[in-house]
């Protein structure tokens, strides 16, 4: 709340400044009767402006600085002896003081955990104190710096135009900051991931059962309880993958043939949209109905036929995922059959082939790089989608190629390994990263090469 | 040339007798198609049925209606309203013992099986209840309680009269005594007032999705604070002001891989930055909102480029022609015309954020929370991983109450995408 109020007052202060500005430009225009070099709103901006960026960026240098800074002090603080100690580890021992800190006991932490809380609190309390005191200050000296500025002279309008546009350059970065971020995060973790685990254990076991250490050394010393083989997960992101196909691409794509060759355009204009409603649906509302409506069906009908089918089956959830990526085939592969020239279609005709003929012989064809591409495009959304496969796929790592029988995906293998509380350092956790640089690999590759396709095919007709 | 030559008249014969096959071709592909977009209608209309179904009933419960004497000395033994002296009283023994007098159990056992047939969020309600209205004290007044959720299943009909006692999970007393209530005409079955105003519980008849609900809301403002104004900068800069160089074409490439990113791997870059790094709390709508903006940014960004796109140069021309600068063209002239697209994505954005699910149990908004959250800064979960929560419930009230939840959740989605379309075509001009 702290923050939130000094933000308040930093913004309340520039919008002062601007006032000010203003208020001097117009009077500048009016006692010296010139014209004055911008419109008078610019010099107030410029003054806003000028007051508001330095003293948010300090803003944002303190509250983000300030955690980091008083997390390496405290180290100072912890006793000896528990630094020396086994099983010392400097991120619990600071979650300990900072959950003392925000007043979550559980049980009598040791006296040393108490002090130290005690230090850190007194901390926050001079930080608040150093941060609105150094950034209203600064708000102030800077917007009386651009106040200072204002003459009729000064080209404010040029100098604001400048600000802006670096302001619009900036935050066209962020994208390629979030996709440092995402590498940087998943990267270092899997390397680490890497050191304790051979990658070739990981991308060419057969065994996926992590265990956490803590476990491990429970079991009286026995190493190499857990195993790390990815190829079950693999093979069941496949499988499901596979059946979503079997169900998606013929109906997508006849869909898709339907719509863009035989379909009036108000047909058009209706089931297109209606079709695009299945991708809008959230996920895990499509887990819910395959846990719930789907599996329990498959699991009496199979009854029936005499089969034994799990409770939470490849089947279900591949099943569902189908019916989930059905619009990414049939709107795309429909806009790509929409962009072949009418003029192959009339050489078609002219030779007097039937409709089916040239779709099939002639439209088809020419089409196919980017039917291709929407398959491709949706396998990708398939090995990367996680509610349906958390919800209904089961977490058994079974190497199977029977669909009914549960498996496991890379995806839901990682929430569940990522959901809840876990420690940092253990192999268990990692192997999460692991497997999430895998899918990223996967998944940015297909798209990579499906766009890539895409674009061949466009200059063919162009 | 030995090839046999055919004659005019037989040719026109072979192709006669072909083209009834071509032709019934040419039909089956025209059937097949229509199959297909009949079976993709069918399974969207089958899933729309499963959950109405499902989840229309979720929004009623069964109430029972028990004549309470509001006595203040009991309810409220220090006299000052406090929660303190709220829960000091002895709400739940006056319930009880009008529930007592009804259905007369005899014996310890029965009694504490007696109990157990109104919910126990019993003694909260009647706190509730005087803190909003004092005069009550002194009356006695008739007051509707929920009933516990197994008896909500029987009366459903879930759980069988038929079924062996040792199976059920209500015993053949508790029956007895529901019939005598409803003999008395004192349960009555209406609208739920906990799905609504409700907040997460473990107990299925006082589940509701307030809390949840509030949790979506601020995460989703977060969402949009962050995401529009810097998608918008960001389409800015790339269509009117960059030229194209590496740097350019570096960005564009990115924002087209993060579109593909799996929505996992967000959640695992703001587990492994915000939180790890940062060190902020988990499970707060601060940290989901930005996950969700940077998961949303590419939406944005590709709608509103085409937004700017379709702005005809001729009005960027005539703006330049009475001496605007080039920051006065875009945003006096391009960006208002190109903001209903811009609205479009960022709505159509920010109804795919709003049903996201997987970032977010990775940054721990799967915690279950009683609270309703206040400011983005308190602990708080959202609507769809409220739903994937209750769906992990083995009470067959959740199954109920899940699809409710759902039910609001598709009706919040319809309408920001009907709201869209409607934009797109009222706002949107053709050049």
């Amino acid at each position: 709340m702290f923050n939130f109020y000094l933000l308040i007052g930093i913004i309340f202060i520039s919008l002062l400044f601007f006032i000010i500005g203003h208020n001097e430009a117009k009077n500048i225009k009016k006692i010296n009767n010139i014209k004055l070099h911008s419109l008078s709103h610019y010099y107030g901006i410029f003054v806003l402006l000028a007051s508001l960026l330095p003293s948010l960026g300090m803003y944002f240098i303190f509250t983000i600085g300030d955690d980091l800074l008083f997390a390496s002090l405290i180290q100072n603080y912890v006793p000896i002896e528990v630094v020396n100690s086994e099983d010392y580890n400097f991120t619990i021992v600071l979650a300990q003081i900072k959950n003392s800190v925000e007043g979550l006991i559980f049980g009598t932490p040791d006296q040393w955990v108490t002090d130290a809380a005690e230090v850190w609190k007194s901390w926050v309390y001079q930080s608040q104190i150093l941060t609105s005191i150094s950034c209203i200050f600064t708000a102030i000296i800077s917007g009386f710096l651009g106040y200072r500025k204002i003459n009729h002279k000064f080209r404010s309008r040029n100098a604001v135009e400048k600000i802006v546009m670096s302001i619009l350059a900036v935050s066209s970065i962020i994208a390629i900051l979030t996709t440092v971020a995402i590498i940087f995060s998943v990267v270092f973790e899997s390397i680490r991931f890497f050191a304790l685990i051979p990658y070739d254990d990981f991308l060419f076991g057969t065994v996926w059962n992590p265990q956490f250490e803590g476990a491990e050394r429970a079991g009286s010393g026995q190493e190499g309880l857990s195993q790390y083989g990815a190829i079950p997960l693999f093979a069941g992101t496949f499988l499901i993958s596979i059946i979503a196909l079997c169900v998606s691409v013929p109906i997508g794509l006849f869909s898709a043939i339907y719509l863009s060759e035989y379909a009036t355009s108000k047909e058009r204009a209706f089931f297109k949209p209606l079709l695009e409603i299945l991708a809008g649906i959230p996920t895990v509302v499509y887990g819910f109905f395959a846990a719930l409506t789907v599996a329990p069906f498959l699991r009496s009908s199979g009854s029936v036929l005499g089969l034994d089918v799990a409770s939470e089956s490849a089947l279900a959830a591949g099943l569902v995922m189908g019916i989930m990526i059905i619009p990414f085939i049939s709107s795309l592969s429909d806009d790509v059959i929409n962009a072949v020239p009418q003029s192959l279609r009339d050489a078609g005709y002219g030779l007097g082939s039937t409709k089916n003929e040239t779709v099939m012989k002639i439209v088809l064809p020419a089409a196919l790089p980017g039917v291709v591409a929407s398959i491709i495009l949706a396998v990708s959304r398939a090995v990367g989608e996680t509610m349906i496969v958390v919800m209904a796929a089961g977490l058994a790592a079974n190497l199977t190629a029977n669909p009914l029988e549960a498996v496991t995906t890379v995806t839901s293998q990682i929430v569940t390994i990522l959901v809840g509380d876990q420690e940092f350092e253990s192999a268990k956790t990692l192997s999460a990263f692991a497997l999430a640089l895998t899918l990223i690999i996967i998944t940015l590759g297909m798209n990579f090469y499906a766009l890539h396709i895409v674009k061949k095919y466009r200059e063919q007709y162009e | 040339m030995n090839k046999k030559r055919i004659t005019p008249l037989e040719a026109t014969n072979t192709v006669k007798k072909s083209i009834v096959k071509r032709r019934s071709k040419d039909n089956r592909l025209k059937l097949y198609g229509r199959i297909a977009i009949g079976l993709a209608v069918c399974f969207l209309l089958f899933l729309f049925y499963s959950i109405f179904t499902k989840g229309y009933p979720g929004f009623f419960q069964y109430y029972v209606t028990l004549d309470i004497n509001f006595d203040r000395d009991r309810i409220d033994p220090q006299g000052d309203l406090s929660d303190n002296s709220l829960f000091d009283g002895e709400a739940s023994k006056i319930v009880n013992e009008s529930l007592f007098s009804i259905i007369e159990p005899k014996g310890r056992k029965a009694k504490k099986q007696a109990k157990k047939i109104v919910s126990s969020g019993k003694d909260v309600r009647i706190a509730k209840m005087v803190k909003n209205n004092p005069s009550l004290f002194g009356t006695i007044t008739k007051v509707k309680f929920a009933l516990d959720d197994d008896i909500d299943s029987f009366l459903r009909g879930y759980i069988k009269r038929e079924t062996p006692e040792s199976e059920r999970r209500i015993s053949d007393k508790v029956i007895g005594f529901v019939d005598k209530l409803n003999q008395d005409g004192r349960i009555t079955y209406e609208f739920s007032d906990y799905i609504l105003k409700g907040s997460a519980s473990g107990n299925p008849e006082m589940a509701g999705i307030k809390g949840a609900f509030i949790g979506s809301m601020l995460t989703l403002s977060i969402c949009l604070l962050i995401s529009f104004p810097l998608g918008v900068a960001t389409a800015v800069y790339l269509e009117e002001i960059a030229k194209k160089n590496r740097i350019t074409e570096f960005i564009e490439v990115n924002i087209n891989n993060l579109a593909a990113v799996p929505s996992v791997v967000f959640g695992i870059m703001g587990l492994a930055i915000f939180i790890s790094i940062f060190g902020m709390p988990r499970s707060i709508p601060l940290v989901g909102g930005m996950v969700l903006a940077l998961m949303t940014l590419p939406t944005i960004i590709i709608s509103s480029r085409a937004a700017i796109r379709a702005v005809p140069p001729s009005v960027r021309d005539a703006a330049y022609g009475i001496g605007a600068s080039k920051l006065q063209v875009i945003f006096h002239h391009v960006i208002p015309l190109a903001m209903p697209g811009m609205l479009t994505g960022t709505i159509i954005g920010m109804a795919q954020a709003l049903g996201e699910t997987a970032p977010l149990l990775m940054i721990g908004m799967v915690a279950f929370i009683v609270d309703i959250p206040n400011s983005v800064m308190d602990p708080g979960t959202v609507l769809p991983v409220q739903i994937f929560m209750w769906a992990d419930f083995a009470e067959r009230m959740f199954i109920q109450k899940t699809s409710a939840a759902i039910i609001v959740l598709l009706g919040f989605l319809i309408s920001m995408n009907a709201f869209a379309v409607y934009l797109r075509k009222k706002l949107e001009r053709r050049w």
